[in-house]
């Protein structure tokens, strides 16, 4: 993964916030995962325009105290990619 | 009060507070289907409920329901594609905010409903097939047309971009097509594939024993699976494959449902609630949403609150470290093999009735899979059972639910 890299949420998969539950969660074919607060407000910035490095620093912004951000970004956007939540939309090489 | 947690020290039922919200809602809008399938989960008398609960009502289960908390929403049946309010149901769903989902045999689905449906905003297709080939698809569900429809709105439904999961109910008949029926879903471009042996409950426990498969079947449908698993990896095909076993061949039960009125709610045809889709048979009153909110329903019920929490438990299931795990297994379950509504599931190897299933599946591989005929899913044969068991219900027989059902059909 490279912090150019832009990516989506899959076709059919939808993040949602649920008052309910109190949390955001991910909705797709017959499942539900729920999310941390961390992972939502990432989640939140998949947008299929921000690259990874947009989405840093769009929460840097937001929360300027947070220490380990880029690891937290990049290590989830890693694990939701494998879960196959995301798709890319654009990679960048080199 | 002392304090708030001595309340309802004395009642068998959990407090309000510790009830998790319906996050699941299976809206079955109808039990009509042209389909027959043997081992189709709606209850055998199936024929009593005909009178539907309306668009209007439907809403209002819809609303209330997702006020409560629910997210996840399936449209089944029978077959829910005979609804014409379809996609008034889904529009609806949507605006609401559920995540939409529709479990059809593919009958009925037109390429423009497809795409209506899609307009509506429906989240999710799921097609059932029934075999790999039409000849047995056509034996098993009693329709000819229905094979070469399902595989063209599979078509359809992955050319309207929509995630495609394809479920085959598998069995003695189809099992050993398995490997077959990976690759047509393969063909048809499935995301995820479903190969779920059927479980014995409705029309499945009548026509048990004809659809049970042999443990060497299953052992040689979960290898092919497996192989299959390896192949499509190699080729960086991204469809997976779930393979279920009946319950009948485990040790340890699973938490039906993730516990009885945990997540999960059913709303049936007529409008009676249940904990899950197979429920109805169990020998007890359900609330319907015609009478009663689904809030007090899932809160206050008596059915709800039956089987919730431990109290209500077996000894043997009271002691025992699983019990806030599995719950003691499926109350339908049994209900269908003890008699007993509040029995250990004969599932876990635990239950002093566990030697019942070892012995079915041991008397079943020696009958010939010629001997296993099934009874078509039908109004004609649901009508037949009721009268049957009104028949035995005036005699002195008591209808055992261990009894083989008797074939009374052949094809
Ligand atoms: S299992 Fe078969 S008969 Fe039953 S509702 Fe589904 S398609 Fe119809
Ligand atoms: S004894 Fe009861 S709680 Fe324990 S594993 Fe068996 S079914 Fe589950």
């Amino acid at each position: 993964m490279a912090q150019q890299d832009i990516y989506q949420l899959r076709r059919g998969w939808r993040l949602q916030w649920e008052a309910i539950q109190g949390c955001h969660v991910i909705l797709y074919p017959e499942g539900m995962v729920k999310l941390s607060t961390t992972a939502g407000a990432i989640l939140e910035q998949v947008d299929g325009r921000q690259s990874v490095a947009d989405i840093i620093a769009t929460l840097q912004r937001r929360y300027p105290g947070a220490e380990t951000l880029t690891d937290d970004v990049v290590q989830f956007i890693e694990e939701a990619r494998s879960n196959g939540w995301l798709t890319v939309k654009e990679v960048h090489c080199g | 009060m002392v304090n708030g947690n001595t309340v309802n020290q004395n009642r068998a039922s959990p407090t309000a507070e510790a009830i998790s919200p319906p996050l699941w809602l299976l809206a079955e809008l109808t039990y009509r289907c042209p389909l027959q399938c043997a081992y189709c989960s709606n209850p055998l008398a199936f024929t009593r409920y005909q009178n539907e609960l309306d668009t209007e009502a439907w809403f209002s289960v819809l609303r209330q329901a997702r006020a409560m908390g629910s997210a996840q929403l399936g449209f089944s049946g029978g077959e829910p594609l005979i609804r014409q309010d379809l996609e008034a149901l889904v529009s609806e769903a949507r605006t609401l905010g559920f995540y939409t989902n529709l479990l059809t045999s593919g009958v009925g689905l037109t390429a423009q409903r497809v795409d209506a449906l899609a307009e509506a905003g429906l989240d999710h297709i799921q097609i059932s097939l029934q075999a790999a080939d039409p000849e047995l698809a056509q034996a098993l569900a009693g329709s000819a047309k229905a094979h070469a429809n399902k595989l063209a709105m599979a078509k359809a439904v992955k050319a309207a971009g929509y995630p495609m999961v394809l479920n085959v109910v598998l069995h003695r008949h189809n099992i050993d097509q398995v490997g077959d029926l990976i690759a047509l879903c393969d063909e048809l471009g499935a995301d995820a594939v479903e190969l779920a042996n059927c479980q014995y409950y409705g029309w499945a426990f009548l026509n048990r024993q004809a659809l049970m498969p042999t443990r060497e079947q299953l052992v040689r449908a979960e290898a092919e699976t497996n192989r299959w698993r390896e192949t499509l990896a190699a080729r960086g095909r991204d469809m997976s494959l779930l393979f279920v076993v009946p319950d009948y061949f485990e040790q340890a039960p699973k938490a039906c449902m993730g516990g009885w009125g945990s997540i999960f709610m059913t709303v049936a045809p007529d409008g009676a609630v249940l904990p899950c889709h197979s429920a109805r048979e169990l020998p007890m009153a359900f609330p319907n949403v015609k009478e009663t909110s689904l809030k007090d329903i899932w809160y206050q019920s008596d059915a709800f609150n039956r089987f919730r929490g431990t109290q209500w438990m077996p000894t043997l299931c009271q002691q025992c470290d699983e019990r806030d795990k599995d719950h003691g297994g499926c109350r339908c379950q049994a209900y269908l093999l003890t008699g007993d509504i509040n029995a250990t599931d004969p599932v876990c190897q635990h239950s002093p009735q566990h030697g019942l299933l070892e012995s079915l599946i041991a008397e079943n591989a020696q009958s010939t899979p010629e001997q296993a005929s099934l009874i078509p899913r039908n109004a004609r044969q649901s009508k037949q059972l009721q009268t049957k068991q009104l028949q035995s219900q005036d005699g002195s027989a008591e209808p055992s639910p261990r009894q083989t059902p008797e074939l009374i059909y052949r094809q």
